[in-house]
């Protein structure tokens, strides 16, 4: 009989916090840019160069930690973690080791198994790498520190998670309460939100932890999920065969759904970490702790709670929209200007959840303004335009965010409502269908369909339906 | 107590430090790094059980910057002593296998 | 008289008068340094064309009233360590050999704000990692009371060009005695600062917690000048001290009535010599003339400050030196195979064998297992230094030793022995882990010549004591330059 397995899995999850500057200089943090551009010589350690910390920094680290339920060191110091490569420009990474600013917290995540609570070991503020090109051309590579000293928390959870589904439950919770705090916009495409997965396996009932790997580079949860079954399979079939796994660094290749070691003789793994000389101790008073914890934004559960009051908009509803901080921005400066949540609400979970599927993107991607939202509502609302323009218009706004009254002006797209026009057209198309006419009159309801669709058609799909079947309604009845 | 340093460590040293040392220059590293240890085992000496390790002399703490941008484009300057550039990056022996 | 055997003080004040101008003061340093420099190699690199273009900008500044520094037009060399915008900056090392920063160190765009023109860089030990300046890459410097003996180190291109009147004045670094121990080697005067009272930006790092700039002059009086021009609270240092006053020359005062100065009987044991023992007491003889109350205590602990200083001065210099790597700045090896070999090949080529033997050593005693024997214990160590120093300025106002226990040794002599070249900073080292300013003044020459220098150390923030004992003894006693062993 083949023995069971229990997957163990911590995480290390890396954000990027949405500072204006670089955790140690004043160098913008803006994603993109031309390589190098946004560099200075400390961000680039240069002989003579020192850091000096960016408070913002430490006020979102804290933000984090209070809405993780974790302790506060209110000593913490910073740490050097000595490496060499090339994406490193002082050969040692600024980090915490000895002193994190957060330990022992925990987040509660709901999965099909019920819920639980995954713990936080500690939380520590660190400095981001730059970024290396690789240029097959030349057969070398290109380094840009362009994100060298962008800060970053690194939150190291306990080894509380089981499944795949619990990983990706816990990433999703944690990824909402920063967002909602506004400490970081979470987005795994662009590396702003980053995990390494430690993984162990162990027989069913055993009480000691099996020997853990390291799997670095997942950019998506998909690869994440993927990432946990291909290393939960690779160490099961590794011990069944007699083996033993190998504590170990492994790089996740997604496009081939394996992993690789990626060790060397020369990466000694021995970060000979020690207080950084530069820098002095960061003391946080009671005081500083309180004023965070009251000025911590409305985070989900309360939104919730606000939405069913205010808005009076389904509880499903409010459960998608609060489910993604850009989504609930979205809908509440969208009913801000249009004042109607019921079909700003109705536009998110229909319209806009139907495109992000089609284009397999996240709601943090979505790019249109509520300003335009609200303008398409606007137009619907004042009959301007019929519900399928509106369709229409709206894949523009989602595509492109263009501004959608000029769109329609410049499309022709508005609806007809000269009554004296429509009312020609129907009795001409009444005229030219007798056939219809002897079904309707014979209560067939599928004519007046055929009749609303040809008048549409030949009014260029411009008119108000309901107006349609208003005229039509009266000319088969006079009839 | 005299400090016996093995080839392996001055190998392994050598790794961390990325420092690349001749046969003869290894030799001496191992009497240099031995005779350095047993000095400085004189501080087994001492008692400091109870003693907070200092590594700053003044209790200065919360030295902060405010988040504010305030450097410009200075790529022109970051790269002014490079080794080797291309394309407005420092170019380096290919990283990936 | 040469104009060059003037203090800097009295150098700015023939400037102020209109007296000589200042292209005038910077051809007379450009034409010792043509004189002298094949003989000492004071200098990495003399700047004639940038100092003159400069003295004639500062004329102008001087002229249109904008300049009213003491210091204003007055020539200062700096030492290869601190970062001159767009001049060569080497710290003496290979790797190091091209390297023009792109940005002034802070303590160097102060002297500017004062007005100096600086005419060159200093020769100094590799990185600051030595007591002779014998392990530059760029050749020794040479002693200018005599010239087959070192010139101390690590600033003793600093020292010995202020000694030899090369430049009026320079600026050096001190982390475990670099400024005071080739001052009392050269005859001339240092201070190191408290910690934190001169922004280190700028300075390439060595051992950052210990790292302090300061001034190399003639005397006391230009030294606590110039401390007062460089000294400042730098934003871009986070170790940058505010302090409550940047008044040094206020201190210069001949009264030492009532002063209570202590003398450490450990700093008079073995390895002190005779000559130099009997030069110091008489100090403290001169000083307690002047009305000083001298009282001999035991400091403790004192043997144990080199082995605690090599443990962090190393650690720390294994990892601020770990960004010479070939690919932003500096020398990169000409051939290799692979990131990895470029790296070690770089370096290896690039660093110097002490440079070398301290990061293998900071490396070691960082590494995984070793850190709390060695690195820890070592910081532990430092904490009790301190609160015996601490102990020590609850009853006195100054300490009083020796800045080293030898004069200068011959050319040599020290390299093939590191522990000993190590243990000749047996007296200055402690005041770099427990961040006290401390003077070297001289105090008397040896039968061979040599200069003998006196230390005096201050509680943290008390400069203004040691720089009144300083100068109250200065009095007592004639500046001797060693123009003689020059001819």
């Amino acid at each position: 009989m083949s023995k069971q397995y229990e997957t163990v899995i911590g995480l290390e999850v890396h954000v990027e916090l949405a500072t204006k500057t670089k955790i140690f200089c004043s160098c913008s943090t803006e994603f993109g840019g031309a390589p190098n551009t946004h560099t200075c010589p400390v961000c680039t350690g240069m002989p003579g160069s020192l850091p000096v910390l960016n408070k913002k920094v430490v006020e979102l680290a804290l933000a984090v930690g209070l809405a993780t339920n974790c302790q506060i060191n209110q000593y913490c110091k910073f740490d050097r973690k000595n490496y060499f490569y090339p994406d490193n420009p002082q050969n040692y990474q600024i980090s915490q080791l000895y002193l994190p600013i957060c330990h022992d917290g925990g987040i509660e995540i709901e999965t099909s198994a019920g819920k639980k609570v995954v713990g936080i070991h500690e939380i520590h503020m660190e400095e981001d790498a730059g970024k290396l090109i690789h240029d097959e051309w030349d057969d070398c590579s290109l380094v840009d520190f362009n994100r060298s000293g962008v800060p970053l928390i690194e939150i190291v959870s306990e080894p509380d998670m089981r499944s795949a589904e619990e990983v990706i439950a816990y990433l999703d919770k944690l990824r909402l309460i920063i967002q909602y705090l506004g400490a970081s916009d979470c987005k795994l495409q662009e590396g702003s939100m980053r995990a390494d997965v430690n993984l162990s396996v162990r027989e069913v009932g055993a009480s000691e932890y099996g020997t853990r790997t390291e799997m670095k580079n997942l950019n998506s949860f998909k690869a994440i999920a993927r990432a946990i079954e291909g290393e939960r399979a690779r160490q099961i079939e590794l011990i069944e065969e007699g083996g033993q796994v190998i504590q170990e660094t492994r790089r996740w290749d997604d496009t081939k759904e394996q992993s690789y070691a990626m060790r060397s003789k020369e990466d000694a793994q021995d970060y000979r970490y020690f207080p950084d000389p530069d820098l002095v101790p960061v003391m946080i008073s009671d005081e500083w702790i309180s004023s965070i914890r009251g000025n911590q934004p409305e985070l989900r559960n309360e939104k919730m709670v606000r939405y069913k009051e205010q808005y009076d908009i389904p509880e499903y509803d409010i459960s998608i929209i609060t489910g993604s901080k850009h989504l609930a921005d979205l809908f509440e400066e969208t009913v801000a200007i249009c004042k109607n949540p019921k079909k700003v609400s109705n536009w998110i979970m229909v319209e806009t959840m139907r495109l992000l599927k089609e284009h397999d993107l996240e709601p943090e991607q979505i790019r249109f303004s509520p300003e335009n939202l609200a303008k398409l509502i606007l137009l619907v609302e004042s009959k301007a335009i019929n519900g399928n323009v509106a369709k229409e218009v709206f894949e523009k706004v989602f595509d492109k965010d263009i501004d959608p009254e000029k769109y329609v002006e410049e499309n022709g797209l508005k609806s007809v409502n000269d009554e004296g026009a429509l009312r020609a057209t129907i009795e001409r198309i009444v005229e030219e269908n007798p056939k219809s006419i002897e079904d309707y009159k014979s209560g067939k309801t599928k004519a007046m369909g055929f009749l609303v669709g040809q008048t549409m058609k030949e009014m260029k799909g411009k008119a108000d339906p309901g107006m349609i079947n208003k005229i039509l309604k009266e000319v088969l009845d006079q009839l | 107590m005299a400090n016996i340093i093995s080839d392996e460590t001055i190998e392994y040293v050598g790794i961390l430090a990325k420092l690349e040392l001749s046969d003869a220059e290894k030799e001496q590293a191992k009497k240099d790094m031995g005779s350095m240890l047993d000095y400085i085992d004189k501080l087994n000496e001492l008692d400091t059980t109870g003693v907070e390790p200092m590594s700053h002399v003044f209790p200065v703490h919360n030295v902060f910057r405010e988040d504010v941008i305030v450097n410009g484009d200075q790529r022109d300057i970051v790269l002014a002593n490079a080794p080797e550039e291309k394309e407005g990056c420092f170019k380096v022996p290919k990283t990936v296998e | 008289m040469s104009l060059m055997s003037l203090t800097a003080v009295e150098l700015g004040k023939k400037i102020k008068a209109k007296e000589i101008s200042v292209v005038e003061a910077t051809k007379a340093a450009l034409d010792q340094i043509e004189k002298l420099e094949k003989k000492l190699n004071s200098f990495v690199t003399v700047d004639a064309e940038g100092a003159l273009k400069r003295a004639e900008e500062v004329q102008k500044l001087i002229d249109d009233g904008t300049l009213t520094s003491p210091l204003a037009g007055v020539p200062v060399a700096i030492k290869d360590n601190m970062c001159t915008e767009g001049l060569l900056t080497t710290c003496s090392s290979k790797i190091l050999g091209n390297y023009k920063p792109v940005f002034s160190a802070e303590a160097v765009l102060n002297l500017e704000r004062a007005g100096a023109v600086v005419i060159g860089k200093t020769n100094m030990d590799e990185f600051a990692m030595g007591s002779t300046t014998e392990t530059s890459a760029f050749g020794e410097t040479k002693n200018p009371w005599n010239t087959d003996h070192v010139p101390g180190g690590s600033s003793g291109g600093s020292c010995a060009a202020v000694a030899a009147e090369e430049c009026a004045y320079a600026l050096g670094s001190d982390t475990g005695g670099s400024i005071r121990q080739p001052s009392s080697f050269c005859g001339v005067t240092g201070i190191k600062p408290t910690y934190g009272t001169v922004s280190r930006y700028g300075l390439i790092a060595y051992g950052s917690s210990l790292d302090q700039i300061g001034p190399v002059a003639k005397d006391v009086t230009d030294c606590a000048t110039i401390l007062e021009a460089i000294a400042s609270y730098d934003p871009k240092d986070s170790t940058s001290v505010k302090r409550e006053e940047y008044d040094f020359t206020s201190a210069l005062v001949d009264d030492v009535k009532g002063m209570k100065i202590g003398i450490p009987k450990d700093y008079f044991m073995e390895g002190l010599d005779h000559e130099v023992k009997e030069a110091i007491l008489n100090a403290a003889k001169k000083l307690e003339e002047k009305g000083a109350v001298i009282e001999e205590f035991d400091l403790s602990l004192v043997e144990y400050a080199i082995p605690a200083y090599y443990v962090i001065a190393s650690a720390e210099a294994s990892s601020n030196l770990s960004r010479f790597d070939g690919i932003k700045y500096g020398y990169r090896t000409e051939e290799f195979e692979g990131l990895h070999s470029m790296y070690k090949k770089s370096r290896s080529e690039g660093f110097g064998a002490e440079v070398k033997r301290r990061i293998m050593l900071g490396s070691f005693v960082l590494s995984s297992g070793y850190y709390d024997a060695y690195y820890l214990k070592a910081l532990r160590t430092k904490a009790l230094i301190k609160k015996a120093f601490d102990h020590a300025f609850e009853k006195y106002d100054v300490i009083l030793g020796p800045a080293a226990p030898t004069t200068a040794p011959k050319l040599g002599d020290s390299l093939s022995d590191p522990i000993k070249m190590y243990l000749g900073d047996i007296y200055t080292i402690s005041v770099n882990l427990a961040g006290l300013p401390g003077i070297s003044v001289p105090c008397g020459k040896d039968s061979k010549g040599l200069p003998i220098g006196l230390q005096l150390i201050g509680d943290c923030f008390k400069e203004k004591n040691i720089i009144r004992a300083a100068y109250s003894f200065e009095q007592t006693r004639k500046y001797e330059s060693p123009d003689i062993a020059l001819q």
